[in-house]
């Protein structure tokens, strides 16, 4: 299963987040993850959110340039050695990340690992061979999430 | 205290018959190139028909955009193998305009260079250090002949370097420099930093200040630290390069060279000229260039003529500092760029939006440019290496044209002003 993350580019400025959270909070659009990468003068806010089809074309409508790619969400335990799992079988299927964050399910039992990689059907079929649970937008918002951390 | 005490202190009567005499000249020779024969037969202009100074402007004037449309050779009025020298206005290939010149030529431009020089008081005894561009940028050879032919000592030294140029000024005991004036600001810091003071360890004692448009503070503030003396002056790769116009030792206006050149101030708009003393855009005709003579040439450099004489003695015009330009052409560390040129590289990158501004700063008396330019929406994939990617792409694209390097920033499309009617492009913050 494939989740979707929006991308969403932002120059590196005083109330450009504010504006995106504003648009979020107004259309009711809960968020799963956001994670924010700048370079010196511009930055792209990335965002699981519960309903990204829509949070994507209501973004648009209000003037900012985003775009929606597809990621894997991947179910892991929350306990030590958890993520060390799963990192080292896309390192032994020699599967790349680029990019990565994870936010905890149920504290001690689970979390999400969101990755965004350059073979995303190989990894979907790697996940599955290892019984790795994977989880769509529908899944990601049945969710509650604790708290988030950015990996 | 004249390098030509007839000519520079020529009557003006007999001066604007010296004018006339070469004028009749020129325009004949012009008449010798494609552009000019084709001109004037469109205008039905005889080159036997000049009879007074005022019957200029029966010729039309020329722009630079003629001298790029005839590119490279339509102007010659010579064959190519009288030609010794070629220059250019700025660094890039398609819209550059080129200007050669033959033996006489150089001779005659070297010949003002020196007589500028020698206004100010510099004598064969000076050791001059060329700290300027030498190249396709006639600010480098131009002072380079100019000096040689005073018969000073000459370190072609050129830009960059500060700590070099410090060294050279020490070792050999630079009395006179040719300098950019944002770098001889600059160069304030690199003289802390090597614990040399310019008033007690070094010998200068004048400055020239070139190809860079500055201000009357920023002079003042060159001759304090230094403790010299610091003329302006004027010139255009047009009209040869530097040497055009000059401040004598009265440091009150520039001496623009009439028995080589024809002043006219016009109105830009209405193309009439200005009545005494007014400001407009300077007009300037070649009188002694026979490679590539140049009629009525729009400098699109704003001043004004100073009424009255000189104290020095000099008859010749002065011009005042040049107040702006009527296009949008930047000067920036000498370099001529047009927004137009940025505009045509910035749009045939892939992902590059529809706007971009200029922006022009001057950090620590460097001046700087920034271009901000609008990411194109759908070529935005949430990748932030794929920005990096672009930004990096337009710096080295515009680098390559305009031959500095600017900083680039991506901001999101749409953000930047949009202006109604003609699109606000460039903004200078340079000014103090």
């Amino acid at each position: 299963m494939v989740a979707h993350q929006l991308s969403v580019f932002a120059e590196n400025k005083p109330g450009r987040l504010a504006k995106v959270t504003s648009i979020l909070r107004k259309n009711k659009i809960n968020m799963r993850a956001i994670t924010i990468s700048t370079s010196d003068v511009f930055g792209v806010i990335n965002l699981i959110v519960d309903d990204p089809k829509s949070a994507f074309t209501i973004l648009e409508k209000e003037g900012l340039t985003v775009s929606m790619k597809e990621v894997i969400a991947v179910v892991i335990e929350d306990k030590p050695g958890g993520l060390d799992k799963l990192v080292q079988l896309l390192y032994d299927t020699g599967i790349n990340v680029e990019n990565a964050y994870g936010f905890v399910l149920e504290s001690h039992e689970k979390a999400i690992f969101v990755v965004d990689v350059d073979q995303i059907e190989k990894t979907q079929k790697v996940l599955e061979d290892a019984h790795f649970e994977t989880l769509d937008a529908q899944a990601l918002s049945a969710i509650e999430p604790f708290h988030y951390m950015k990996y | 205290m004249y390098w030509e005490k007839d000519i520079e202190t020529m009557p003006r009567e007999e001066l604007e018959r010296l004018q006339l005499s070469r004028l009749k000249e020129s325009v004949k020779k012009a008449s010798a190139s494609v552009f000019y024969a084709e001109l004037f037969k469109k205008n039905n202009i005889d080159p036997d028909e000049i009879h007074s100074l005022e019957d200029i402007r029966k010729i039309p004037l020329t722009t630079k955009d003629d001298l790029r449309e005839h590119w490279p050779y339509g102007f010659l009025a010579v064959s190519r193998d009288k030609l010794v020298r070629m220059h250019s206005s700025s660094g890039t290939t398609g819209r550059a305009t080129v200007i050669f010149h033959t033996l006489d030529d150089v001779n005659e431009w070297t010949n003002i260079v020196a007589r500028s020089m020698y206004t100010t008081g510099m004598r064969s005894s000076d050791v001059f250090q060329n700290m300027m561009t030498y190249g396709l940028f006639t600010g480098g050879l131009g002072f380079h002949y100019g000096a040689e032919r005073v018969g000073a000592l000459v370190i072609p030294a050129g830009a960059g370097n500060s700590k070099r140029q410090i060294q050279i000024m020490q070792d050999f005991g630079t009395t006179v420099m040719h300098v950019i004036p944002s770098y001889a600001l600059h160069l304030f810091s690199a003289f802390e930093e090597a614990g040399v003071d310019p008033e007690k360890d070094t010998h200068l004692r004048i400055a020239f200040l070139g190809a860079e448009p500055h201000s009357e503070k920023t002079r003042e503030k060159i001759e304090e630290f230094y403790s010299i003396k610091a003329y302006n002056s004027y010139g255009l790769s047009e009209m040869d390069g530097p040497g055009v116009a000059f401040e004598c030792q009265y440091q009150n206006g520039m001496h623009i060279w009439e028995d080589n050149f024809i002043v006219e101030i016009i109105n830009p708009e209405t193309l009439e000229p200005v009545s005494e003393g007014e400001e407009g855009e300077l007009v300037l005709t070649t009188l002694l260039r026979d490679g590539m003579p140049i009629l009525r040439y729009r400098t699109k450099d704003l001043t004004r003529i100073i009424p009255g004489a000189c104290e020095c003695g000099r008859t010749h015009a002065r011009i005042e500092r040049i107040k702006g330009r009527t296009d949008d052409m930047l000067i920036l560390k000498g370099v001529n760029i047009f927004p137009i040129q940025i505009e045509k590289k910035l749009m045939d990158i892939e992902g590059v939006g529809t706007n971009f501004l200029i922006i022009l700063e001057r950090k620590e008396f460097n001046d700087h440019m920034i271009v901000r330019v609008e990411v194109q929406k759908k070529f935005f994939s949430g990748d932030l290496k794929q920005l990096e990617g672009l930004r990096r792409r337009i710096v080295e694209e515009l680098k390559s044209d305009i031959l500095i390097t600017p900083k680039v920033e991506l901001v999101e499309p749409g953000s930047l002003p949009k202006s109604e009617g003609k699109a606000v492009r460039v903004i200078d913050k340079r000014e103090e």
